[in-house]
């Protein structure tokens, strides 16, 4: 009877996390509901205050349903590593992972060429040696692909053609970023 | 004064306050720079990011910001999360490469050894235990961390 009454509204129990830090009322088409439980109100609350829930809306409406949780899951990224790093965001973890590239790349040049040098020694002493049982099917090149089919890079110092017999890792120091801003104003590389 | 306003009061059809917050970022000449950061972010939440943090590092994160929001105007379902996954699966792959590389190495340098072995029995201890020298550096799985499934 109570129910009956005019103007009211039996509380709901089952609010998403949106319209609970809203604190409104979670409407059966509310946008947020799905990918926004009630029980994951810090994951909402990062992404209301980096880009609002009107935003956030917005860009929901804007793609189509089954992308909807991808697109919550990377504002949710997003916003983390906004509040995590006010000034760079997503873009310094994108400075240091290709700052890691290039030592990486850089080591495997290295090791590639001495891996050439060890493989035709090796060859030379497994073929004077005919008694030898080592097969030499055994110097086994063909896992090793001939293109990593990485992206495009840019150009790392030429430091690459001094071989010698340590894997120097090329201590790259990171730069400033102020420096490294400048390299990202451009489109990124991997596309 | 009307004219001189920056892009952000302009848009916001407001007065352009001579401490405006966004003034030195959002020139007039570049009404999409804060179009983007604008409808990504919203005018209300860069304004307070740049109330938070240090006067000389406010440049730095407009760009940022600027350049995130164009990612993701660009790709409303990732962004620039789309750029971190690959960069990632790229280094997943590189390290694994490094370490397979690493390992034809010490079995070329076994090779060597054991036929010098061989051929001159005499060599010293730490002639014969190049491998031993030899330190492998597997790279640890989940060094980097995946946030796309």
């Amino acid at each position: 009877m109570r129910s009956s009454m005019k103007g009211y509204e039996p509380r709901s129990s089952s609010s998403c996390a949106a319209c609970k830090l809203l604190k409104r009322r979670c409407a059966p088409t509310c946008i947020f509901a799905p990918y926004f439980r009630s029980d994951e109100c810090k994951k909402f609350a990062k992404v209301h205050k980096v880009f609002g829930a009107s935003n956030v809306s917005k860009i929901l409406f804007e793609v189509p349903e089954e992308q909807r949780e991808d697109t919550v899951n990377s504002l949710a990224y997003e916003a983390d590593a906004r509040l995590k790093d006010p000034v760079y965001g997503c873009i310094g973890a994108i400075a240091l992972l290709q700052t890691k590239m290039v030592e990486l790349q850089h080591d495997l040049a290295l090791a590639r060429a001495r891996l050439a040098r060890y493989s035709s020694a090796s060859a030379a002493a497994a073929a004077d040696d005919s008694f030898l049982s080592f097969p030499s099917s055994s110097i086994d090149n063909s896992f090793l692909p001939a293109h990593v089919g990485l992206p495009p890079f840019p150009d790392s110092s030429s430091s690459c053609c001094d071989v010698d017999d340590g894997f120097s890792s090329s201590q790259v120091q990171l730069s400033s970023r102020h420096d490294m801003m400048d390299d990202f104003f451009q489109t990124p590389y991997i596309f | 004064m009307i004219s001189g306003r920056c892009a952000a009061c302009k848009s916001q059809r407001r007065k352009c306050p001579p401490d405006c917050i966004f003034s030195p970022y959002f020139p007039p000449n570049d009404p999409q720079r804060f179009a983007c950061v604008h409808r990504i972010y919203g005018c209300s939440n860069v304004g307070k990011m740049l109330q938070q943090m240090p006067v000389q590092m406010r440049a730095q994160a407009v760009d940022t910001l600027y350049m995130e929001a164009r990612w993701r105007i660009e790709d409303p379902v990732y962004g620039c999360v789309k750029l971190i996954s690959q960069l990632h699966q790229n280094l997943g792959d590189t390290e694994s490469e490094l370490a397979k590389v690493k390992a034809l190495i010490a079995f070329h340098k076994l090779q060597i050894s054991q036929v010098n072995e061989l051929h001159q029995p005499n060599l010293d201890a730490s002639q014969s235990n190049i491998v031993e020298q030899f330190q492998f550096d597997y790279p640890a799985q989940n060094h980097y961390p995946w946030f796309i499934n």
